[in-house]
């Protein structure tokens, strides 16, 4: 589970001074659901996602993920959390199965745990023919498998995703939307943030959309096309959003 | 801090780094093969030059001593030069280097030396050029010769012995043992050639391990493990200094080999190995003291964690590899110079240079090689050198934890 309390990130910035990354945004994503994060580009998403992850520390507010807090139980946190993000790369130089058996053993798996768990990964995944091959000669769909079992090696309770499509071709985009739809049958916390109308649409059982670091509106899809007399997505997250942006 | 973790980090980086090229080159081959390669080639070329410059006999010319056949004749024979008559412009041509000096006779030289009346023997040259050099050390050398043969045959008429106006000779003798004239010639330029070995080794590195990671993305995957920061940034740093390490025992190794092989080559083996055991015949050969390199690398150690965690600490704060290529670039001159200051004459190691980083390393290598060991200033070198790696490494541990330089993009 995930509960974000008055969550607040702000930067100091040389022009604007301080700058409000995060403003106030609360929410809470229960076990076996998928919550979306709908904003545009510099909506405050990805920084909402790090503070959940522990990547950068909230300047106020708190989150309770996996039962830990952010702020006073980071390394709980991390260890009970698989962050997937587009900035998320891979050590080209290292192959598949030694992709996973690292990260595994920062998550503090045993060397026979992490045979085992390559071992499922690789059956899940399709990966068996490529899991011995240097990931700087894969394809996109390669090292996007690569990248969620190095996600999945520790078998987390929490998913955060950020942005996972962004970059892929189609097939390797329908590949992270099967994967997440998979894990939230195995009763997985998600957290899927996107500017993509149509994966909230296929994925989410609530949204949150966010703008200016603030969490304008949230609710199911269906509360939300209830509440905006709007059928379609875009046409609510552009009410919410306050407007068009280019007129 | 976790162990565990952060010889996990350290065992991937070292995978990661002995699958790279470029870390394999300046790893093993720069200090093993092309920097040896480079002296070689370097020494072999400069011998070829002065060898060649030698066999070719200066053109040099005669202003005047018309009057004076003997001398001119003389002059024209020597083996060692090539005499031609000299043109009007003989200035330019020297200048222009198709003459590399001229020599001018006084009038009347033949009679002037007969009568023993004073005379003056002008040589016009190059000054700094090698070529023109050569041919005054001829030219002085013939008019040398000549002037010693007058003073035997005034001695002679005069009924004087040869001592009368050399009455005694000046001889020199190194009396400094070997390791020490190897220290003094030497000395200083092993330790600036491992300092600077181990500065250049940990730069490619730190640039791939933290700005690399940064900017491929690589850093934030990572950062999403349980695996605390400190652990994380100790496996790279660990990784850094093992690649500076390795450059420097590759370095070491390779000059020893070049040493040994050199040494034989120019002087035979016989001599050489004389010198190795430390014989008495050998002693006009330069050599160094083991115990004194062992020294020189103990005092390196500290100065290696010294530039892997300034490198890594620079290396993080740039947002890209380019970046961190540019501010680390300059750090060679301020090794270098440091480096280069304690090889001039006159600087020598006392107690407040002991506390300038990289100069202090560099002096007291110089004494090490050359046997000597002054405990007081050795003990505050390593000493200092050791607080000033502590503090860049707790440096670049706090800079590894704060987010505003990890997601500086």
């Amino acid at each position: 589970m995930i509960e974000a309390r008055h969550l607040l990130k702000t930067f100091r910035d040389r022009k604007r001074g301080e700058v409000r990354a995060v403003d106030n945004v609360s929410f809470v994503c229960e076990p076996g659901r998928i919550y979306g994060l709908l904003g545009a580009n510099g909506a405050g998403k990805t920084t909402t996602l790090r503070m959940l992850a522990t990547l950068i520390a909230p300047s106020g507010g708190g989150a309770v993920v996996a039962g830990f807090d952010v702020t006073t139980h980071p390394a709980e946190v991390r260890a009970r959390v698989g962050f997937l993000a587009a900035s998320t790369a891979l050590y080209g130089r290292l192959t598949a199965r030694e992709t996973i058996a690292y990260f595994g053993r920062l998550n503090g798996l045993d060397d026979a745990r992490i045979a085992v768990r390559t071992a499922q990964l690789a059956e899940e995944l399709a990966m068996e023919d490529f899991l011995d091959r240097r990931v700087d000669t894969f394809s996109t769909g390669m090292k996007q498998k690569t990248s969620i079992a190095r996600t999945l090696v520790h078998d987390p309770e929490v998913l955060i995703l950020d942005e996972p499509t962004l970059g892929l071709d189609v097939m390797a985009a329908r590949g992270i939307v099967r994967f997440v739809r998979e894990c939230r049958a195995r009763g997985k916390t998600v957290i899927y943030s996107t500017h993509i109308m149509s994966e909230v649409e296929k994925l989410c059982d609530r949204v949150g959309i966010i703008h200016g670091g603030q969490l304008l509106a949230e609710g199911t899809l269906a509360e939300l096309r209830q509440q905006y007399g709007e059928e379609d997505l875009e046409e609510i997250f552009v009410k919410v959003a306050g407007g068009e942006a280019i007129a | 801090m976790k162990l565990r973790d952060t010889l996990t980090v350290y065992r991937k980086e070292l995978r990661d780094a002995l699958r790279d090229r470029r870390t394999l080159v300046s790893m093993f081959l720069v200090p093993a093969v092309i920097m040896p390669a480079i002296f070689f080639l370097f020494g072999a070329a400069t011998y070829q030059v002065v060898k060649t410059a030698k066999a070719q006999p200066p053109v040099v010319a005669v202003l005047g001593g018309e009057e004076s056949p003997s001398v001119r004749a003389a002059l024209a024979a020597q083996p060692g030069l090539v005499v031609v008559p000299a043109p009007d412009d003989w200035r330019e041509r020297i200048a222009d280097k198709r003459l590399r000096a001229v020599v001018e006779i006084p009038a009347r030289f033949d009679a002037l030396l007969a009568s023993h009346a004073p005379a003056e023997v002008t040589i016009y040259h190059y000054e700094g050029e090698f070529k023109s050099g050569f041919a005054v050390g001829e030219l002085r050398r013939f008019f040398g010769d000549l002037r010693e043969r007058a003073l035997a045959e005034r001695l002679v008429e005069r009924s004087l012995p040869a001592g009368f106006a050399r009455p005694f000779e000046i001889r020199t003798e190194n009396a400094a043992p070997p390791e020490k004239v190897g220290g003094n010639t030497f000395g200083g330029f092993i330790p600036y050639l491992l300092i600077l070995l181990s500065f250049t080794g940990v730069i490619y590195p730190a640039i791939d391990l933290m700005a690399g990671e940064k900017e491929r993305g690589t850093l934030e995957t990572l950062l999403c493990s349980p695996a605390s920061r400190i652990d994380i940034v100790m496996g790279k740093f660990l990784l850094v200094l093992t690649v500076s390490l390795t450059t420097v025992a590759c370095s070491l190794l390779s000059m020893t080999v070049s040493l040994i092989v050199g040494g034989i080559a120019m002087v035979g083996t016989g001599r050489m190995a004389a010198t190795l055991a430390g014989e008495q015949g050998a002693a006009t050969l330069p050599s160094l003291d083991p115990l004194g390199v062992v020294g020189v690398v103990v005092l390196v150690l500290p100065l290696a964690v010294l530039f892997a965690a300034v490198a890594l600490t620079i290396s993080l704060f740039a947002r890209t590899q380019k970046e961190a290529q540019t501010y680390l670039a300059p750090m060679v001159a301020v090794v270098i110079l440091p480096a280069v200051a304690g090889l001039l004459p006159g600087v020598e190691l006392n107690s407040t240079l002991a506390l300038v980083p990289v100069l202090n390393v560099t002096l007291a290598c110089k004494e090490l090689v050359s046997g000597e060991w002054p405990w007081a200033h050795l003990a505050l070198i390593f000493g200092s050198t050791c607080v000033y790696a502590t503090a860049a490494l707790a440096g670049c541990v706090r800079m590894f934890g704060r987010e505003s330089v990890l997601f500086r993009t």
